[in-house]
């Protein structure tokens, strides 16, 4: 199978590991929630942890750990670890479900901002250390600026589709970059382009925000 | 309540791991019937160290590993009927389990933000999928071929799995560009995954 619209190798084994970094795991969580076979990749590395947890060091449990995992199962104090899981009830069946719960409403109801002509942005999360997690929406027929990849970079199509260099990304597809590829994304007409998009790195003066915005505020 | 341990070191590796891993789906099956405590007992005595050393090479203090390894053998027990012998080992299994759990607490105490891990999981587990199904063999494979991996290869996938490191901050520790610990990591993924696509 052609891997350029699955998972790096690379990033399987980091999702695997649980060291992929935040933003980049949930775009490879909601890739994985719709492709069976990156879901099958993921497994296959999951095995390696496994085989690292067997023959790893072991540290002697505390006196009495085995009794008190037994009275915390009798008095079924044990609750479903506590996270926002069910705090949105109500997912938008047309997204997978890791992009459903961060966003917290259905994609049409998104408050999208402008970055240009013809391109809405709607960030999701930006952090001090210079990782962000966002989504574009690209009017049909729309051209963006050619543009590198800073650090490590992944988009995944949530609705429509774009062509590039590469081929022709839709829904589910990944893309997955090394930071040298420049590419050039035409939206295909018809419907708008949705895309979630996770950088590790600051945007970087060749990255796709920077350009986009370069009309705008002149850097 | 003495308990025989699940296994010896002796063979705990090379021809000891095949009959393990049917031990160990045994056991968890046991408990997931018939709430067997002492199948679990066994399963906590063989798994319980590793993942609180597991735990601590991770970085977390001797409290939070033992924290976190009541909270993965309490999941163990409440969701062992959900483990599906075709879609892994049970050491697998309860490395994922762990991890996730792992990751939720880092989450929670707000240094590390991570979606939960485990949607995929429960989503869009579709049996009928490509879904490979990994033969009992997988756990004795996999850690030969660990075995034999070039140095610089199982660096970095030690790296990432057992020292929690990103690429980026392997890169940084090991003075080589990204773009390396990326390449080292795809050419051991690909050895490896030739070995779990052979006992397909």
């Amino acid at each position: 199978m052609k891997t350029d619209f699955h998972l790096d190798d690379a990033t399987v084994v980091a999702y695997a590991a649980g060291s992929l970094s935040n933003c980049l795991s949930v775009v490879a969580a909601s890739h994985i929630a719709m492709c069976d076979h990156c879901r099958a990749r993921v497994r296959r590395a999951e095995a390696v942890g496994a085989a690292l947890l067997e023959t790893g060091e072991r540290q002697q449990l505390q006196p009495g750990a085995l009794s008190s995992v037994f009275e915390r199962i009798d008095g079924s104090d044990w609750v479903q670890p506590k996270s926002d899981r069910k705090a949105f009830r109500d997912p938008d069946p047309s997204l997978p479900l890791p992009v459903s719960r961060l966003l917290g409403q259905k994609l049409d109801d998104v408050p999208w901002k402008t970055a240009a002509p013809g391109v809405g942005i709607h960030v999701i999360e930006k952090n001090p250390d210079g990782s962000s997690l966002y989504m574009l929406k690209v009017r049909p027929g729309h051209k963006l600026p050619d543009h590198g990849h800073a650090g490590q970079e992944m988009t995944l199509i949530l609705r429509g589709a774009y062509r590039d260099q590469i081929g022709r990304f839709a829904r589910g597809d990944v893309a997955d970059l090394d930071e040298d590829i420049e590419h050039q994304p035409v939206i295909e007409e018809g419907e708008d382009c949705i895309c979630l998009i996770a950088t590790e790195a600051p945007a970087r003066f060749k990255g796709l925000v920077p350009r986009l915005l370069q009309p705008i505020v002149g850097i | 309540m003495v308990i025989a341990p699940a296994v010896t070191d002796g063979n705990r590796r090379k021809s000891g791991t095949n009959s393990q891993a049917e031990l160990f789906a045994r056991l968890l099956n046991d408990v997931a019937e018939r709430r067997d405590r002492q199948a679990f007992a066994q399963l906590f005595e063989h798994f319980g160290p590793r993942l609180k050393g597991f735990m601590m090479r991770k970085g977390a203090n001797a409290e939070l590993a033992e924290d976190l390894v009541q909270d993965a053998m309490i999941a163990v027990w409440n969701k062992a009927g959900m483990f599906s012998p075709g879609k892994g080992s049970v050491t697998t299994w309860i490395y994922t389990i762990a991890r996730n759990l792992r990751i939720d607490r880092l989450r929670r105490e707000g240094s590390r933000y991570f979606t939960d891990i485990d949607d995929y999981e429960e989503a869009s587990d579709d049996p009928a999928s490509d879904e490979i199904v990994i033969s009992k063999q997988q756990d004795l494979a996999v850690t030969e071929a660990l075995d034999v991996l070039p140095s610089d290869q199982r660096e970095v996938i030690v790296m990432a799995f057992m020292d929690d490191m990103t690429q980026s901050e392997i890169a940084d520790k090991l003075d080589v560009p990204l773009g390396t610990v990326k390449s080292r990591m795809r050419l051991a993924y690909r050895k490896m995954g030739t070995v779990l696509e052979d006992l397909r």
